[in-house]
């Protein structure tokens, strides 16, 4: 909400400065956005008259015209297209100092001597922009200055409301706020209730009561139109960003602005009958006062006559039934409508109106017949005719109730650890507009009609914390029992699995959670992403099922900028719809590309592979201190069939890694061969408690072997026969070489493994051990064609 | 023993004959040690003085020949010559090792200045590293770290929250939706209900984690990340909110003098509601909005199944991006999820 700094202290004026009095209200809770002069710094201009006005000899768009600033004439040259005789205007006499520190001096236009400049409104820092001269009233007395004239020495102070104050949407509110804060009192304006002096009236109905419990209307009959808006309410309206249309929409405006009461004016010519307030029915149609034709919907309220709708209800006029200029008979509208019923609907219809702005968040609901006597005053001094009397249609029973709180001084203490003097909490409420009630544990309160916001105790204490101010309440540290909590200590910390992907070269990314749907196919032929109703563009629609997704996109952002080694990891939701649920889980992600180890004067330019990866997930794994996880052949449409592991725990599938499909690669476009991991995080996590087994004092036996198998064999099919035949007091098997060319048949590989046995009570004999290698040799040899090399 | 010593023995005590061979002897032999250049020569002059068969050694066995009177005074007198060429035999030694030492290893110099071998460390997404310091803070402090889903229910993120269908505030959340019933959480609160659902009170809760708010320009993305504190005990006022926000900026700047203001404003699940700014000289107005906080409102308390009048609580909510910019000096919001090397490195 704008203002003007001088319309607020017509009501109330504490001497404050305004850059204090923008400190003030913004402690208070009603934030100042900003603060702009009226007008820019400047002086010598006055109201000048033009005279005469003659075409410039040798410019078409220049006038020649001869001004008066009440005691002497000067001839001046002007462009403006507006200028004309008998018109007063701002006119900036030699020595007038504009803004900007631009100095007026005698000048010559095309060859015209020019004494003095016509001032349109963007030239005395009254607006960004205007057309023409600024047109003055034709009462302006000629000669005056223009500050003192306009009363340019203001501010425009614009607050930023938060939804819960609407009562601070007029000026009649922010005064009350300010007073409050200051301890002074308001100058309200006073209210006189307008006699009527004709008969005439509508009758009005009431058919959604919930919506609408309250309508006021009167008629006002031969008004003129032509009269001219005072200078005064123009200017009011001005600083509030309004601009002046005709003076019964400026009174309308006015009386918003003022106390916080949004009206409307209808031409009784093109009404139809009495008034309906009623829901609008599906597909009615109405032409908007801005010209934008709406089709309603059937939750919308709207004021109609009997034939057809007028308006739709709190939010905008229709276009025929509107105040113009030929107006001669008016019906005033002001009503009550129910927040609820308003809420919403301007955005349904793409408007947002400084009525629905009101009304949503709530108008007082006892402002009505003080806001139509208002206007109607005004409008009759401005306007002239005859007014009719008012007629109220009210549903009590739908009608918002008082709300009574009932405040404890005890509470009020324990919320902002300060104990406040009962009588400065009264003073505070009351000058809020509460009817306050001391009682022997504190207050009762009746909240005023306009307070939408205050219905339970906290809210009041808040209010008094408010106007206390929140930096003067004490500061405290909350204390609390030290109790000890149990840190489950097999679950290895979230910190301690990114740590050790950062001490492992990789560099963690944040990616959106929503992703491009068409990649997101491509990636995840097989599953439907959760697909946003209100996606913020077309190429982040559909919730991540993977995190693959982004990682690739990350990585593509980078190969592009001349990376061409890109190692990172994510952790965060994926998010998969499985038989109308949707799981929710947290995994952990990662991709790799290009160089093993970064370019350097001693590092091999070596890509990395499968493994680099495969050894990176496996030492992850092991941070939990556990065993048992296995990599099988696993597969996945975005994975590169014969290079795709699925890794499990015990029997539970825990996630996937591989290199990236080459076929996906290309429609990606991406050269760079990627390979990827992803598993649920909470399995990861969870670890074992370490076991202590003793240290053998005995040594160790080793033996060497060496196999050729077919490639169709697998490491694990090897390992798993060696485990189970080469006795309890096997230690190791490690793998040392995979070998395939000559001396090899193609189609086969050599594996060279050690294995080591250990007892933990006495040393190994020979025979012992040449037993278990036989056993081992026989094994392989029968179970896996394993032919032992020499 | 010097060579006058003996000089001055031979004269006493001997014939000429042995005793004057071993005075040549040992001037012999003290010039062969001077002249070896290596450590195989020099042993080589230790055989042929002092070996089994070398010359002074052979001295010894003519002993025989002398009378009972002059034989242990001759034996002395080579033991001692013997003993003079064994001390100058093992110091030249230690002299030709320790050249050898000086020049192997500096052969073995290198250029220490070269870049080390292997892989480099990654590093940390700034808005976890930001994450990761105010967790600490508060688990410091007794908090402990709570998360929630994502894609939520209206329930959780805005009935349960004092906000109702309808309400104005609704429509300044700018909600990401599946359904008329699900979204994607635009707060961190939802944490807030499903804790307080779960769990008895005291609380002293932090919930970290990524919202989303249908907005995108310079200084918005459609993802960001919140971190929220909650805090409910019998005894919670607003002077312990203000305490505790105050405290956390102060901690998270590491600057103790840093000016906090609260300011009265409007969130349906808290009341009294605050904002709080921080003294920031590069704003207009001096004042820097950083999050937002208040005093559980008495409407969420029952909704989550805890009586207001026996608890009260406090919480606040702060943009993580926002406090990662302004920690490390980031002008532009959007780079946090370009996920640029360029830009992540930078926090390594």
């Amino acid at each position: 909400m704008k203002f003007s700094e001088s319309w607020l202290r017509e009501w109330v004026s504490p001497s404050l400065t305004t850059e204090e009095l923008e400190v003030q209200v913004t402690m208070a809770g009603l934030e100042v956005d900003g603060v702009d002069a009226v007008a820019g710094e400047f002086s010598g201009i006055v109201v000048g008259q033009v005279v005469s006005k003659e075409q410039h000899p040798d410019a078409d768009k220049l006038s020649l015209c001869q001004v008066s600033d009440g005691s002497e004439t000067f001839q001046v040259v002007c462009g403006a297209s507006n200028v004309r005789e008998g018109l007063k205007i701002p006119f900036a006499k030699i020595g007038a100092v504009l803004p900007g520190n631009f100095k007026i001096k005698k000048a010559k236009l095309r060859g015209v001597e020019s004494f003095g400049m016509l001032c349109a409104e963007s030239e005395m820092g009254m607006s960004d922009s205007s057309e023409g001269l600024m047109e003055l009233a034709e009462n302006a007395p000629v000669g005056a200055d223009i500050r003192d004239y306009l009363k340019l020495d203001d501010s425009i102070i614009e607050v930023d409301l938060t939804p819960n104050r609407a009562d601070c949407l007029s000026i009649k509110g922010l005064a009350r706020e300010v007073g409050t804060l200051n301890k002074e009192d308001v100058t309200e304006v006073i209210i006189n209730p307008v006699v009527p002096s004709i008969d005439d009236k509508l009758t009005v109905s009431l058919k959604a009561i919930d919506a609408c419990p309250k309508y006021v209307g009167r008629i006002v009959k031969g008004v003129n139109l032509k009269a001219q808006t005072p200078l005064w309410m123009v200017e009011k309206l001005r600083r509030s960003g309004v601009r002046s249309i005709d003076p019964i929409v400026d009174v309308t405006n006015f009386v918003l602005l003022e106390q916080g009461q949004p009206m409307h004016a209808f031409d009784l010519a093109k009404l139809d009958g009495g008034i309906d307030v009623r829901m609008a029915k599906a597909d009615e149609a109405l032409t908007l006062l801005d010209g934008q034709e709406v089709k309603l919907k059937d939750d919308t309220l709207v004021i109609s006559d009997q034939a057809k709708v007028l308006a739709i209800a709190g939010i905008m006029g229709g276009e025929f039934s509107g105040v113009t200029a030929d107006t001669k008979d008016i019906f005033l509208e002001v009503a009550y409508f129910n927040p609820v019923s308003i809420a919403g609907k301007a955005r349904n219809y793409g408007l947002h109106t400084d009525s629905s702005h009101r009304f949503e968040r709530g108008v007082d609901y006892r402002l009505q017949a003080a806001a139509m006597e208002r206007a109607t005053q005004l409008i009759l001094d401005i306007c002239g005719g005859e007014a009719g009397p008012v007629v109220e249609t009210i549903e009590e029973s739908a009608m918002p109730s008082e709300v009574t709180v009932t405040l404890r001084s005890e509470r009020v203490k324990q919320v902002l650890a300060l104990e406040l003097a009962k009588a400065d909490i009264s003073d505070m409420l009351t000058r809020l507009g509460m009817l306050v009630t001391e009682t022997e544990a504190g207050w009762t309160v009746n909240v005023p009609s306009y307070r939408f916001d205050i219905s339970i105790e906290a809210d009041l204490i808040e209010e008094i914390a408010r106007i206390y101010g929140y930096n003067n309440l004490p500061v405290n540290t909350p204390v609390g029992a030290l109790e000890l909590e149990v840190v489950e200590e097999v679950n290895t910390p979230i910190q301690t699995i990114k740590q050790f992907w950062v001490d492992r070269g990789y560099q963690e990314a944040i990616t959106y959670s929503f992703v491009d749907p068409k990649i997101q196919k491509l990636v995840d032929p097989e599953l439907d992403g959760l697909a946003l109703a209100n996606p913020i563009s077309a190429d982040m629609g559909v919730m991540r099922t993977n995190l693959w997704v982004g990682l690739i996109k990350a990585a593509e952002h980078n190969l592009n900028r001349q990376q061409d080694t890109v190692r990172l990891f994510e952790t965060g939701l994926r998010f998969i719809p499985t038989e109308g649920e949707l799981d929710q889980h947290q995994v952990i992600s990662g991709l790799i590309c290009g160089s093993r180890l970064s370019k350097g004067w001693n590092n091999t330019s070596e890509k990395v592979d499968f493994y680099d990866l495969k050894g990176d997930v496996e030492e992850m794994l092991a941070l939990g201190g556990q065993s048992g996880y296995r990599f099988e052949v696993g597969s996945h449409p975005a994975l590169h069939p014969g290079q795709c592991a699925a890794v499990y725990k015990g029997d539970k599938k825990i996630g996937l890694m591989g290199a990236l499909h080459p076929v996906l690669q290309k429609q990606l476009g991406i050269k760079s061969q990627l390979y990827v991991y992803e598993l649920l995080l909470g399995d990861v996590i969870e670890g074992v408690l370490p076991e202590y087994k003793a240290v053998s004092k005995f040594p160790e036996v080793s033996r060497d072997l060496a196999f050729i198998v077919d490639e169709s064999v697998q490491w694990s099919q090897v390992e798993e026969m060696i485990i189970s035949k080469a006795g309890d007091k096997l230690n190791s098997v490690t793998l040392f070489d995979v070998y395939r060319g000559q001396g090899i048949e193609i189609g086969r590989k050599s594996l060279a493994l050690g294995l080591t046995w250990q007892d933990p009570s006495r040393t190994l004999n020979d025979e012992e051990i040449t037993s278990w290698v036989n056993d081992v040799v026989t094994s392989l040899t029968e179970g896996l064609a394993a032919q032992l090399r020499g | 023993m010097s060579s006058k010593h003996i000089d001055k023995f031979v004269e006493i005590s001997f014939g000429a004959g042995i005793l004057e061979n071993l005075q040549n002897l040992v001037s012999a032999a003290l010039a062969n040690v001077k002249e070896a250049q290596d450590v195989q020569v020099l042993d080589q002059v230790r055989v042929d003085y002092l070996g089994k068969k070398g010359q002074i050694t052979a001295l010894l066995k003519t002993l025989g020949k002398l009378s009972n009177e002059e034989r242990p005074k001759a034996g002395a007198k080579i033991n001692e010559a013997k003993q003079q060429v064994e001390v100058a035999i093992r110091e030249k030694k230690a002299t030709l090792e320790g050249a050898a030492l000086a020049e192997q290893l500096k052969s073995e110099g290198i250029d220490v200045t070269l870049p080390g071998r292997g892989q480099k460390a990654g590093g940390l997404h700034p808005v976890t590293r930001t994450l990761q310091r105010i967790e600490s803070f508060f688990s410091n402090a007794g908090y402990s770290v709570e998360v929630g889903p994502e894609v939520e229910d209206n329930f959780h993120n805005f009935d349960a929250l004092n906000i109702p269908a309808h309400h104005p505030a609704r429509a300044m959340h700018d909600t990401f939706y599946f359904d008329a019933q699900t979204l994607l959480r635009t707060h961190t609160s939802p944490v807030q209900i499903r804790t307080m659902e779960s769990q008895k009170p005291p609380i002293r809760i932090i919930c970290p984690g990524r919202v989303y708010r249908c907005d995108s320009d310079v200084t918005h993305t459609p993802m960001f990340h919140q971190i929220e504190g909650l805090l409910v005990d019998k005894q919670v006022s607003f002077a312990d909110l203000k305490g505790t926000v105050e405290q956390f900026l102060r901690v998270f700047f590491e600057d103790e003098n840093l000016d906090v203001r609260f300011r009265p404003s409007y969130f349906p699940f808290t009341e009294p509601s605050a904002e709080f700014d921080i003294k920031w000289a590069a704003s207009k107005t001096g004042w820097l909005e950083v999050g937002g906080c208040g005093m559980v409102h008495p409407n969420v308390l029952k909704s989550s199944g805890v009586d207001p009048e026996q608890y009260m609580g406090f919480a606040f909510g702060l943009g993580v991006e926002r406090l990662a910019m302004l920690r490390y000096g980031v002008s532009d919001l959007r780079m946090f999820f370009e996920n640029d090397l360029k830009f992540l490195q930078q926090f390594n």
